[in-house]
């Protein structure tokens, strides 16, 4: 009895064939947004936390002012920047960490014969490549005596590379930065976009102190960042940094932190949450679509009802039963809208494939929402068939027969 | 509906196939409303073959509705091989319809775009019949109407004759006990008319179905051997017809 009223309702489906695509389409969308919309967000997600991840989870950033969980920068002005005695207190007195680097930057011109390139300048040391797992293509890391010293050397990363030097070896080369000419000791590889859209490559590292003296103008640290070790417990290891600068910048017990330790961890926790969040929220835009398209389905095999009138008499006529006639107009429905839902997951896979190719993130396929689209584009078959389905069960043959 | 048969007999031991006792059918309310049956006595034996006669709005087709288990009764009994048919639900004058009574409209009502065989399937669709033995009885129905080799067209390619042919095919091929035409040539030119009629002639001489026909043309009527007279939703005449065909 199924298998017929499935066969029946395609042969009603074929015989107008424009009209029940038409009627679908809205099913199409729905589904296909729906679907589109979950993959993108995966792929999301899972880009931003792999970024993240690949920055270390065990990454400990420590700024002065208070946390920039309320807004970068807001008191960050007025709190003391941390100066090298910091660092290397920080060296010393920390355990089960396995880099502590210290970070100040600037933009600036890098020049280089004709060349010039705006990018941003680190004054740092060699732990900053340890802390953020980053190796040298060629050249060399800085050396203890150009640390000490200060000496105008620089590592240059691979846009910086590419925008003065093109395809030549840039290794000795002098390059200015706001005129202080710099030898390139090193390159490094290429890191490529963070998912925030900023070019990681384009930096150019100096000695902390080279920095100070020549391009800063102070001595001051915006940023220390520490990488524990991967057996340390980076909850404890961020209570030591609090311990040790509390007591270092003289905070009484009770009063407020003048800085702050932040877990990446945390961060990626709290990035994957939101872009998990904007998934479910763009699911649910996209699954009104589904309503709308409900709605049209309705209205077709309403129409379609109408127009039938006298076959449901000639069916009626013949013996067929309520239930009978009931269950042939809900199949058709349902056939429609799984149709259409078939062709939206189809559609929404593909839309979602261009998308992460175009956006450069991973195609997460999630066998759950294609499973839950199908469930639910038959429910909307069945929800919105259903009204239709009943008023041609509920006909009067004789009238339905007299029905031109 | 086996159960229908064990229903108690008449007096005489002969349950009547047929049988309206005091049948009235009121359509509307108040002022409006009208008598579209009034008082209607009458009884079919299993064999006969009836023309029921009468102007429009006689009551004919009401009575048609009602005998076909299509409408049911304002007021007293319509009994079906001595079943109360008022007592009916919905559902179950749906399945007397089903398995005992086959219909023929004067507009042939064939499915469109749906071949000769498939429309003759129909009723047999509904009983739950398996496709094999469904397409050998309606096979077989088509050939019983003169449609042999007709079975793939589609209505929109027969003839009006051809549709009305198929048309009775599908009433008889569940073997009914009663085939009820209502104007069976009214759409039918005088010749085509004449073959129309003998087939539903021979279907009740030969196949011994009997043969409930309304029609308003006279030519037609002479065809049955018992001819029934409607007039303002009364019987104005019942009489033996000793020309009939």
């Amino acid at each position: 009895m199924l298998w017929r009223a499935i066969r029946l309702a395609l042969q009603a489906i074929r015989r107008n064939a424009l009209r029940s695509f038409l009627t679908v389409l809205g099913i199409v969308i729905g589904v296909g947004a729906v679907i589109a919309m979950v993959t993108i967000g995966h792929g999301t997600t899972e880009r931003v936390t792999s970024d993240l991840q690949k920055l270390g989870s065990n990454l400990l950033i420590v700024r002065p002012g208070q946390s920039a969980m309320r807004g970068p920068g807001a008191a960050g002005a007025e709190a003391d920047p941390f100066k090298e005695r910091d660092l290397q207190a920080l060296r010393q007195q920390l355990y089960e960490v396995r880099a502590v680097a210290p970070v100040a930057s600037r933009a600036v011109t890098a020049v280089f014969g004709n060349e010039n390139w705006n990018t941003r300048v680190t004054g740092t040391d060699n732990a900053f490549l340890a802390v953020q797992d980053w190796n040298l293509v060629a050249g060399r890391r800085f050396l203890d005596s150009e640390l000490r010293a200060g000496r105008a050397v620089c590592i240059i990363g691979a846009t910086v590379r590419q925008e003065l030097f093109g395809r030549r070896d840039p290794i000795g080369e002098r390059i200015r930065l706001r005129k202080i000419p710099c030898e390139v000791i090193g390159l490094l590889e290429a890191k490529g976009e963070t998912s925030f859209g900023t070019d990681q490559d384009d930096t150019v590292l100096l000695p902390l102190r080279a920095f100070h003296r020549r391009i800063a103008g102070d001595t001051d640290i915006a940023t220390i960042m520490v990488s524990a070790a991967d057996t340390a417990d980076t909850a404890k290891v961020q209570a030591d940094i609090e311990r040790l600068l509390r007591e270092r910048r003289h905070i009484s017990p009770g009063e407020d932190d003048d800085f702050y330790v932040r877990d990446m961890k945390q961060v990626i926790t709290m990035m994957a949450g939101t872009t998990s969040v904007m998934t479910g929220l763009l699911g649910a835009v996209a699954a009104v679509s589904l309503l709308v398209g409900g709605i049209g389905i309705m209205n077709i095999m309403l129409v379609s009802v109408t127009e039938r009138t006298r076959e449901i008499g000639i069916r009626l006529a013949v013996g067929a039963l309520e239930r009978q006639v009931l269950l042939q107009f809900l199949v058709e429905a349902v056939v429609l809208s799984l149709f259409g839902g078939t062709v939206g997951i189809v559609l929404g896979l593909g839309l979602a494939g261009a998308a992460v190719e175009l956006l450069d993130i991973p195609f997460v396929f999630d066998p759950a929402i294609v499973v839950i689209a199908f469930v639910f584009s038959a429910a909307v078959g069945v929800i919105f068939g259903f009204v239709p389905a009943r008023r041609a069960a509920r006909l009067d043959p004789i009238e339905a027969l007299r029905h031109e | 509906m086996q159960a229908a048969r064990q229903y108690p007999q008449r007096a005489d031991g002969k349950a009547a196939l047929i049988e309206l006792q005091r049948a009235v059918k009121v359509y509307g309310g108040g002022a409006a409303s009208v008598r579209a049956l009034d008082g209607i006595d009458f009884a079919i034996q299993a064999g006969e073959f009836v023309a029921i006669m009468g102007p429009s709005g006689s009551g004919k087709s009401t009575a048609m509705n009602v005998l076909g288990c299509l409408d049911t009764l304002t007021a007293g009994r319509y009994l079906f091989q001595g079943v109360d048919v008022g007592n009916l639900a919905r559902n179950q004058r749906a399945l007397l319809r089903r398995h005992f009574i086959g219909f023929v409209f004067q507009g042939f009502n064939l499915l469109a775009r749906t071949t000769a065989l498939e429309n003759v399937e129909l009723p047999l669709v509904y009983r739950g019949m398996p496709a094999r033995e469904r397409r050998r009885r309606a096979a077989d129905a088509l050939g019983r109407v003169g449609l042999s080799g007709r079975e793939a067209h589609t209505p929109a390619e027969l003839s009006g004759g051809q549709q009305q042919r198929v048309a009775i095919a599908r009433a008889i091929v569940t073997a009914p006990d009663v085939l009820l035409a209502d104007e069976p040539t009214g759409n039918l030119d005088t010749g085509t008319s004449r073959e129309i009629m003998k087939l539903v002639t021979s279907l009740n001489r030969d196949q011994g179905i009997t043969v409930i026909m309304v029609t308003h043309e006279r030519d037609i009527a002479t065809y049955a051997p018992r001819i029934v007279s409607f007039l303002d939703g009364r019987i104005a005449s019942d009489v033996r017809n000793r020309d009939a065909a």
